[in-house]
């Protein structure tokens, strides 16, 4: 009997040959089935009255077939699951609690779960959770492993010079954030949001007047040639007063919004940077863990021209979180993030830790190192964007949880008085910058951008930062080029041998893929399109020696020998760990990251 | 003719999910990990859907046995269109067979002309439940179906069995239990607007206790351990070479 699953893939060792498929781009990577923006006009329904919020399911919702697609009206829709969304969506209900108002609320999440697609270092700041949730540790968050050690060291190839750890993480926490963003989800249902994840936003509704009127959902069952399967399913419009965009670094959405209502001038902000973070998080030996135990390196594997830094932190249960983060305005295009994170862990002074253990999961995600300088203007007609997608992460200290979070409070204030008194959503600008974020940012400015004169200098300058001008000064420094015009041409570089994986410290990418228990409808459109369909094969592959088969950390693009031995660009888009980092570093920005249907993508649970 | 269909369904690890073995090795990690309906059970349910759809039957329910998060998964049943879901609330280990009494008991109360399952659920792969049940209700059974036909009039269902050989097509006396193989059909979605219509479908409670069923097993798991490592192939050089490895180290012949 031949076992062929609608959508599994084998579980097997092979996963690499179940994975890879041959993905139609050209033509077909622009969707040939219809999809309408709703170009009507709607009037929206008056404001209720307020009532006690008593029941479970909200009482402000309608239900109306326009044209094609089912329609289904919120209060507030939220795009996202995570630490801003959840956030925004907890502190809406609490408003409404107290006022005796009632709101309702819908959070829409493209992972299969809340907490799929979560992934973060973590150490913990519990500044704003103390100000959401003051009872959160009676109410038994998963928040119970304080930080016990803080190390700091520079790696050279052998050794491990301790430094003068430059964190001060006295009353923070070593957690995993896709387990505090469960909690958080029970926490907002309790309260009447409605979650449902497993279905993605991927359009966003504008009225006549190009005001912000909701989301689309994805079409379900399009085969990957464009036509319908037979399980086909339209999208749903989920339309909201206010939509809240809360996809985390590099929200799909979010950037179309942005580019749209021109937000990062009208913020007066420059370009966002980021990086690419890459973790595993194992089981060690007992006798090996120390609960608690927080160690950063600097220096080693990577050059002095290349900003990033590893972590490794102890949680609780023997369980560790190791991760590598390279920032992605790195020059040399032969460098693969994901090859020097395995041999990271080869290190004299890492090796021993994880030696005897086993990886449970594994996991990639960008993040945001444009702080101060990069916060977009981050109000549009209709709504707002909070957390990562916006940017609030606090470079040096490596934390953008907390700030994340109040920013999606701040937004749910402004929203519950836009919706219920009439203030304007412009107000949430002014409420960032009267709030400790903005405080924060700017105090933190200035040390990522020194690292543009190099490893050195850039250290030199954060130690005076640290202990001498702590962001005191009036000048604000610049970010170099965007990241995607970082990479050099493959001339200027030669190629990095990497050695091979030797299954017990370093793992080869379909192993460790299949850690990250990501899967996809295989039969789908590919979700990562391209502008233009001959740049890979005219440009990526001759210039810049296709940098994507190397800093993608799922291995969806891959050159391959077509009949007439011609390298074609091959994308496995059922790779995809939905980390955005071709979106961002792809030398003519010619990728662009689309959601595929919802469900799809990662598994994290303790990442 | 007013048909019910009743669907057996089972709340197991997804199917994507990398699964360890747990340190006492008495069964696989479950904490954390993400629970998704049983494939064939959805293949199961979206049959009875299509036959309610047909006009054969008027009404299709849901039934789960588990602990309480069980009942997530028999909300995605009734997200998917099933009518109304039964929850035998249990917490600890089932074996085929208690299953198998339990839903006996269930469709005593029920009657319902058909009752649809998986062929068996990716957890344990026991593939027993279906065929227990026909044996105690003394139903006729189709099992590894890959086709349904059902004739209203005649109150007969006409299965194509997925077996050995290739396939073989029985006739079953209503009423009867089928058990889903692969290619029977491809499950819908659950759209958004049915999730939300699915908070308010009735969904009955029942305990063994309450239904009379007495759970224990002839079976006990011994241990539960991870298959041993592929070690790698060796490529050998010619003929010779082969015989003597198959003679000396694999101890073959």
């Amino acid at each position: 009997m031949m076992l062929v699953f609608r959508s599994i893939l084998s579980k097997s060792k092979a996963t690499s040959t179940g994975l890879l498929l041959r993905a139609t781009i050209a033509n077909n990577s622009y969707h040939s089935f219809s999809r309408c923006y709703s170009q009507h006009n709607f009037s929206f329904s008056e404001p209720r009255a307020p009532s006690r919020a008593e029941s479970r399911v909200p009482t402000s919702r309608s239900f109306c077939t326009s044209s094609e697609r089912d329609s289904i009206e919120y209060d507030v829709v939220i795009v996202g699951a995570g630490p801003a969304g959840l956030s925004a969506a907890i502190r809406l209900k609490q408003m409404c609690r107290e006022r005796n108002a009632d709101l309702s609320v819908c959070v829409l999440e493209k992972g299969a779960e809340v907490g799929a697609h979560i992934l973060s270092g973590n150490v913990f700041e519990p500044r704003a959770l103390n100000e959401l949730i003051p009872q959160w540790k009676e109410q038994e968050a998963p928040i119970t492993t304080p930080v016990s050690s803080d190390k700091f060291w520079f790696l050279t190839k052998g050794r491990a010079i301790s430094l003068p750890s430059p964190f001060n993480n006295k009353g923070n926490y070593v957690i995993s954030l896709s387990q505090l963003i469960r909690w958080m989800g029970a926490k907002a249902e309790e309260l009447g949001v409605e979650i449902y994840p497993g279905f993605a936003a991927s359009e966003i509704l504008f009225d006549a007047n190009n005001k912000v009127i909701g989301i689309g959902t994805n079409d379900m069952g399009i085969s990957k040639d464009g036509s319908k399967k037979e399980n086909f399913q339209r999208g749903v419009e989920i339309k909201g007063r206010i939509t809240l965009l809360a996809e985390g670094c590099r929200g799909s959405l979010s950037e179309k919004i942005m580019k749209k209502y021109n937000l990062r001038e009208k913020g007066g902000a420059e370009h966002q940077t980021y990086a690419l973070g890459i973790k595993e998080v194992w089981e060690i030996d007992e006798e090996k863990h120390q609960p608690g135990a927080v160690i950063h390196t600097l220096g080693w594997p990577l050059d002095h021209k290349t900003y990033g830094g590893s972590f490794l932190y102890h949680m609780k249960d023997n369980l560790v979180s190791i991760g590598l983060v390279v920032a992605l305005n790195y020059q040399n295009p032969f460098m693969s993030p994901y090859e020097e994170f395995q041999k990271l862990k080869h290190h004299p002074a890492i090796k021993p830790i994880l030696e005897g253990g086993t990886v449970i999961q594994y996991g990639a995600r960008t993040l945001n190192e444009g702080g101060f300088q990069s916060i977009p203007y981050p109000v549009f007609p209709g709504g707002a964007i909070i957390g990562c997608s916006a940017g609030f992460m606090n470079v040096p200290k490596i934390k953008g949880t907390h700030t994340a979070m109040k920013s999606g409070m701040l937004a749910a204030e402004v929203t519950f008085s836009a919706l219920n008194e009439g203030v304007d959503m412009d107000t949430y600008w002014d409420a960032l910058r009267n709030s400790w974020i903005w405080e924060e940012l700017r105090k933190s400015r200035n040390y990522r951008p020194a690292f543009e004169y190099g490893l050195i200098p850039g250290l030199a300058l954060s130690g005076l930062e640290h202990y001498i001008f702590k962001g005191r000064h009036s000048f604000t420094l610049k970010h170099g080029k965007p990241d995607h015009e970082a990479t050099n041409a493959a001339q200027l570089h030669s190629p990095i041998h990497y050695p091979k994986a030797d299954g017990v410290l370093s793992f080869d990418v379909p192993t460790s893929l299949h850690r990250s228990n990501t899967n996809h409808e295989h039969d789908q459109p590919p979700h990562l399109r391209l502008r233009d369909p001959k740049i890979p094969e005219v440009l990526n592959l001759p210039v810049y020696a296709a940098p994507e088969s190397r800093y993608c950390p799922a291995r969806v693009y891959e050159y391959v020998a077509d009949e007439h031995n011609q390298m074609k660009l091959q994308i496995n888009a059922q790779n995809c760990l939905h980390c955005k980092a071709c979106d961002i570093k792809d030398p003519k920005q010619n990728i662009e990251w689309t959601v595929p249907e919802g469900g799809g993508g990662p598994g994290y649970s303790v990442m | 003719m007013t048909m019910k269909i009743m669907v057996a369904i089972k709340r197991v690890v997804d199917y994507a999910v990398k699964i360890r073995v747990n340190p006492d090795k008495t069964g696989v990690v479950t904490q954390n990990v993400k629970m998704s309906m049983n494939p064939f059970c959805e293949i199961a349910l979206e049959e009875a859907l299509r036959i309610r759809e047909s006009g054969s039957a008027s009404e299709v329910v849901a039934v789960t046995i588990g602990p309480s998060h069980s009942v997530d998964t028999l909300r995605t049943g009734l997200a998917m269109g099933a009518d109304r879901g039964i929850h035998v609330d249990y917490s600890a280990s089932l074996y085929p067979l208690s299953v198998a009494k339990i839903l006996t008991k269930l469709v005593q109360i029920e009657n319902p002309g058909l009752l649809i399952l998986g062929k068996q659920a990716i957890d344990d792969d026991c593939n027993q439940t279906g065929q227990m049940i026909a044996g105690l209700l003394n139903w006729p059974q189709g099992t590894f179906a890959s086709k349904v036909v059902l004739d209203k009039e005649k109150q007969v269902a006409t299965v194509d069995r997925e077996v050995a050989d290739g396939i073989e097509t029985v006739c079953l006396n209503l009423p009867a239990v089928i058990t889903t193989d692969l290619r029977l059909n491809q499950p819908r979605y659950a759209t958004l607007p049915n999730i939300m219509k699915a908070k308010s479908k009735p969904i009955k409670k029942f305990t063994p206790e309450e239904l009379n069923v007495e759970i224990k097993s002839d079976l006990e798991i011994v241990q539960v351990t991870e298959p041993p490592k592929r070690k790698a192939g060796v490529v050998v050089s010619s003929v010779d070479e082969l015989i003597d490895k198959l003679k000396h180290e694999a101890n073959v012949i």
